[in-house]
C-alpha cells in the first residue's frame, strides 16, 4: 500500500481523453428571500432617484416660465419687480458671489493653516482633541452664527471698517461713498455690509474646509516626508516639498466645496445683510443680497409668476453650486491624495 | 592584527571579548531647547513693548483690534531678527511659517468657541427661567418679562419634525446605500452620481421645492409635515453619502466568508455588512440629524411662525428650535432677544448632545467592537453553538428511534 502510492499513474494513451463538459454557469439563482431583497434595495435606489429628480425636474419646469418671460435678460437685470414682469437675478448673484469671495478669503487661509498645523505639527495627544473640536464646530447651525453675526461682529466690526475705508478710500471696491462720490462716516452705512456676513459665512464653512485639507494631508506617505527629512529639509521644507504638493487636490477640492456652502448659506446672510436690489461694489458699504436671501425675503408672494422667478434663481444657485460640487469632488479624487478615499 | 590581515589568509579572527561599556547616552531628538523658549520669550516681550510705544506715547492710538495687529506684526518682525542671529535663513523661514500655522489654528478654534460660548452666556438669562422650557409663547407678549412664556412649543416643533424626518431618511437612506454598495451595477452608480449632485442643493432651494411642489398645489398644507417633506430632501443625500462611505469599509472578505459558509445575499446584509458598519452607520444618522436640526430657512418656507403649541404635524404652522430663534431676535425687545439666545443655547445644546452620543455610539472603524459589544458576539456564539449541539442531538435521538422502531 505504502509503496503503490509513490506510483505516478500515467494516463493510458488507448483511451480517448474526456471530454470537458462546459464550463459551469456560476450564476446564483438566488433564492425567494434573494429576491424579495434585491427588489426592495433596488425600489429604495428608485425611489431616492425618483426624489432627487423630481426636484431637479420640477424646478426646471416652474422654472421655464420665468426664463421664457426675460430670456437672457433673466441674468443682465437687477431689479427685481415680478408684478411689472421685470426681474433679473444680476444683483442678488453680484451680492452672492461677493459674499462668497469674501468667505473664502477669511476661510482659506484659516483652513489650510490649521489643517496643517493639525495633520504636521501638533502632538498625537492635541491633535485628536483638535480635530473633534473643528468636526463639531462643523455641526454648529447657521443661525447661531447668524445672530453672533448681528449682535456681536455687527457692532464690533464699525470701527474696523471705518478705517479700512477711510485710509484705503483709493481702492475703489474699499471705499465707502454716497451717489455723488462724498465718502460715508455714518455708522449705519457700515453695519450691514457684504464684508460681515462674508466673515460669517467664512467662519460657517472654514471647519468643512479643514476637514477635507487635513484628510488629504494626513494620507501623505511617510516615506516621502521622511526622505525630505533625512535630505535635511526643515519641516517647513518638508511641508512645501512634499505635504502641500501631495494635497494640493485636498486644497482645491476642500475650498470648492466650502465655496459651494458659502454660495447657499441663507439664513446667516439673511439676517445680517439690508437687502437692496442693485449692484454694490462697495464691499464695506451696507447694503448687498443674494439668492438665498432674495428667496427667504419674497417667498409669500401669492402670484404665479414671482413663485417661478424665485425657482428660477433657485436653480441658477442650484447650478452653480453643483458644478462647483462636481467639479470638486473630480479634482479631490484624481489627485494623489483623493486616490483610495472616496 | 594588521599583519595578520594581511599576510595570513584563510583564518578566522574571534573577536576579543571586551568588557561591556556602559549604554552610550541616547541624543534628544524631540523637546525644546531652552534657546528656543528665549527666543521666543524675548521676541514676544520686545514686541509688546514697541507696540506699547507707538500706542501708548507716540501717536496714541486706540483701537485694540490695531494694538493686537501691530503686536502680532512686530512680533513676527523681531522672532525672525533673534532667530537670524543663530540660525541659517531655512531655519528662519520654519520658524515663521510655524508661528503663522500657529496662529491661523488659535485664531480658527478661538474664534469658534467665542461664538459657542458668546450664545452660551448670552443664553443664560433666559435658560435661568424653568418656565422657559415648561410654556410656550401662547400667553406672552413682546414685553412680557422672562417669568412668561417658554420655547416648549419650539422643542416639541422641532422633535416632531426631525422625528418624520427621521422617520423616511433612515430605511431609505440605508436602503439606498446597501442598494449602492450590495448590489451595484450602472444603475446604481447613476444613482450615486445623482445623491452626489444633490449633496449640493441650497436648503433654502429645497425649501422652495416643497413650497411650490406640495404646498401651492394643495397636497399638503403649511404645517409641519410639509417642513419635515424639506428636512427630508436635505438630510437624505447627506445620510445615503455617509452611509455609502462607511458600507464600503467592510472588509470583503467578511462577505465573501458568509456566501461561501452559503449564506444569502440577504443574509449576509443582515448578519454581517449592517452589523459590521454599524457605528458608522449611527455616526452617519447622527450627523444628517444634526444638519436637520439646525436648518433654519426650509422650515420658515414651509410651515412657519407660531407662538402656540401644535401636536398635528398634518396641519397649521410648526416652528422649530432655529426658526424660533430668528423669529425672537428680529424683535427690538431686550427680553425677546435674550428669548433668543436662550433658543439658541438650547439649540446649541441639543446639537452638542447629538455630537457626542455620535462620539460615543459611533465613530468606530467597521469590525472593530467595544468590549460590551465583544461579550455579546461572544454570547450569541456560545448559544449558537448549544443550539446546533442540541439539534444534532435532536436527529441523532430521533435517527436511533427510526432504526429502533423499523427494527421491531
Amino acid at each position: 500500500m505504502a509503496k503503490e502510492s509513490f506510483k505516478t499513474y500515467l494516463r493510458d494513451p488507448n483511451t480517448p481523453a474526456v471530454e470537458f463538459s462546459e464550463r459551469r454557469p456560476l450564476v446564483a439563482l438566488g433564492s425567494l428571500a434573494d429576491k424579495v431583497f434585491t427588489w426592495v434595495a433596488r425600489s429604495g435606489g428608485i425611489i431616492t432617484l425618483g426624489i432627487m429628480v423630481a426636484v431637479g425636474l420640477f424646478l426646471g419646469l416652474r422654472a421655464q416660465y420665468a426664463f421664457g418671460s426675460q430670456g437672457w435678460k433673466f441674468l443682465t437685470e437687477t431689479a427685481w419687480t415680478p408684478e411689472n414682469g421685470k426681474f433679473g437675478i444680476a444683483a442678488v448673484l453680484f451680492g452672492t458671489v461677493t459674499i462668497a469671495i469674501i468667505a473664502l478669503c477669511v476661510s482659506v487661509p484659516l483652513a489650510l493653516g490649521t489643517s496643517l498645523l493639525i495633520a504636521e505639527v501638533l502632538p498625537e495627544r492635541i491633535r485628536s482633541l483638535a480635530i473633534s473640536l473643528v468636526d463639531l464646530m462643523a455641526a454648529v447651525p447657521s443661525v447661531i452664527f447668524g445672530i453672533w453675526g448681528v449682535f456681536f461682529l455687527q457692532a464690533n466690526i464699525i470701527p474696523i471698517s471705518y478705517w479700512v475705508s477711510s485710509t484705503f478710500s483709493w481702492i475703489p471696491f474699499l471705499a465707502v461713498t454716497d451717489k455723488s462720490g462724498n465718502p460715508l462716516t455714518d455708522p449705519s452705512a457700515f453695519t450691514s455690509s457684504a464684508v460681515i456676513a462674508g466673515v460669517v459665512v467664512g467662519l460657517m464653512v472654514v471647519p468643512t474646509q479643514t476637514s477635507v485639507m487635513r484628510e488629504a494631508f494626513s494620507q501623505t506617505p511617510l516615506g516621502e516626508k521622511e526622505g525630505a527629512l533625512a535630505l535635511g529639509s526643515t519641516r517647513w521644507g518638508m511641508i512645501r516639498a512634499v505635504v502641500l504638493p501631495f494635497g494640493r487636490g485636498g486644497i482645491i477640492g476642500g475650498t470648492m466645496l466650502g465655496l459651494g456652502r458659502a454660495l447657499g448659506e441663507t439664513i446667516a446672510v439673511y439676517m445680517i445683510i439690508s437687502p437692496i436690489f442693485e449692484i454694490n461694489p462697495q464691499i464695506l458699504k451696507s447694503g448687498t443680497n443674494s439668492v438665498s436671501a432674495l428667496i427667504a425675503l419674497r417667498y409669500g408672494e401669492a402670484s404665479d409668476t414671482g413663485l417661478s422667478a424665485l425657482m428660477a434663481a433657485g436653480l441658477v444657485l442650484f447650478l452653480i453650486t453643483l458644478v462647483i460640487n462636481f467639479s470638486a469632488s473630480s479634482i479631490v479624487s484624481r489627485s494623489r491624495s483623493g486616490a483610495e478615499s472616496n | 592584527m594588521a599583519n595578520a590581515v594581511h599576510g595570513i589568509t584563510g583564518k578566522t579572527y574571534l573577536p576579543t571579548f571586551v568588557e561591556a561599556q556602559e549604554e552610550p547616552v541616547k541624543r534628544k531628538l524631540r523637546g525644546v531647547r531652552l534657546d528656543d523658549v528665549f527666543d521666543v520669550l524675548g521676541s514676544l516681550a520686545s514686541s509688546w513693548s514697541l507696540t506699547y510705544l507707538l500706542f501708548g506715547w507716540l501717536t496714541g492710538l486706540q483701537s485694540m483690534v490695531g494694538f493686537v495687529v501691530v503686536n502680532f506684526l512686530l512680533f513676527l518682525l523681531s522672532y525672525a531678527v533673534i532667530t537670524a542671529i543663530k540660525n541659517p535663513r531655512q531655519e528662519i523661514k520654519d520658524r515663521i511659517i510655524t508661528v503663522l500655522l500657529f496662529s491661523a489654528g488659535v485664531i480658527l478654534i478661538s474664534a469658534l468657541l467665542f461664538v459657542v460660548v458668546y450664545t452660551l452666556t448670552r443664553g443664560q438669562i433666559a435658560l435661568g427661567h424653568l418656565n422657559f422650557f415648561t410654556q410656550s409663547m401662547e400667553q406672552a407678549g413682546p414685553l412680557d418679562p422672562l417669568t412668561v412664556g417658554g420655547i416648549l412649543h419650539a422643542v416639541v416643533g422641532t422633535l416632531i419634525q426631525i422625528g418624520i424626518a427621521l422617520a423616511i431618511t433612515i430605511p431609505l437612506g440605508i436602503t439606498t446605500a446597501v442598494f449602492l454598495n450590495e448590489i451595484g451595477g450602472k444603475f446604481a452608480k447613476f444613482v450615486r452620481t445623482i445623491a452626489d449632485a444633490m449633496t449640493a442643493l441650497p436648503s433654502i432651494v429645497a425649501g422652495l421645492f416643497v413650497l411650490s411642489a406640495f404646498i401651492r398645489t394643495g397636497l399638503v398644507p403649511r404645517s409641519g409635515f410639509a417642513a419635515s417633506l424639506a428636512i427630508t430632501v436635505m438630510m437624505l443625500p447627506i445620510v445615503i453619502r455617509a452611509s455609502d462611505v462607511v458600507l464600503r469599509l467592510v472588509a470583503n472578505n467578511l462577505r465573501e466568508a458568509s456566501l461561501a459558509l452559503g449564506a444569502t445575499k440577504w443574509r449576509t446584509v443582515w448578519h454581517i455588512v449592517l452589523p459590521t458598519a454599524r457605528s458608522g452607520l449611527v455616526t452617519a444618522v447622527i450627523l444628517g440629524t444634526a444638519r436637520g436640526i439646525g436648518e433654519t430657512s426650509p422650515v420658515l418656507l414651509t410651515s412657519g411662525i407660531s407662538a402656540v403649541m401644535n401636536l398635528n404635524p398634518m396641519q397649521g404652522p410648526m416652528i422649530s428650535l432655529p426658526l424660533q430663534v430668528f423669529d425672537f431676535v428680529k424683535s427690538p425687545e431686550p427680553t425677546m432677544i435674550a428669548r433668543g439666545f436662550g433658543t439658541a443655547a438650547t439649540l446649541l445644546l441639543l446639537v452638542l448632545v447629538l455630537f457626542v452620543l455620535a462620539r460615543t455610539f459611533g465613530g468606530k472603524a467597521a469590525g472593530v467592537m467595544s468590549k460590551r459589544g465583544y461579550r455579546a458576539a461572544n454570547r450569541q456564539s456560545l448559544a449558537d453553538e448549544k443550539r446546533i449541539e442540541n439539534l444534532i442531538a435532536a436527529r441523532t435521538a430521533a435517527k436511533t428511534r427510526q432504526k429502533r422502531n423499523i427494527k421491531e
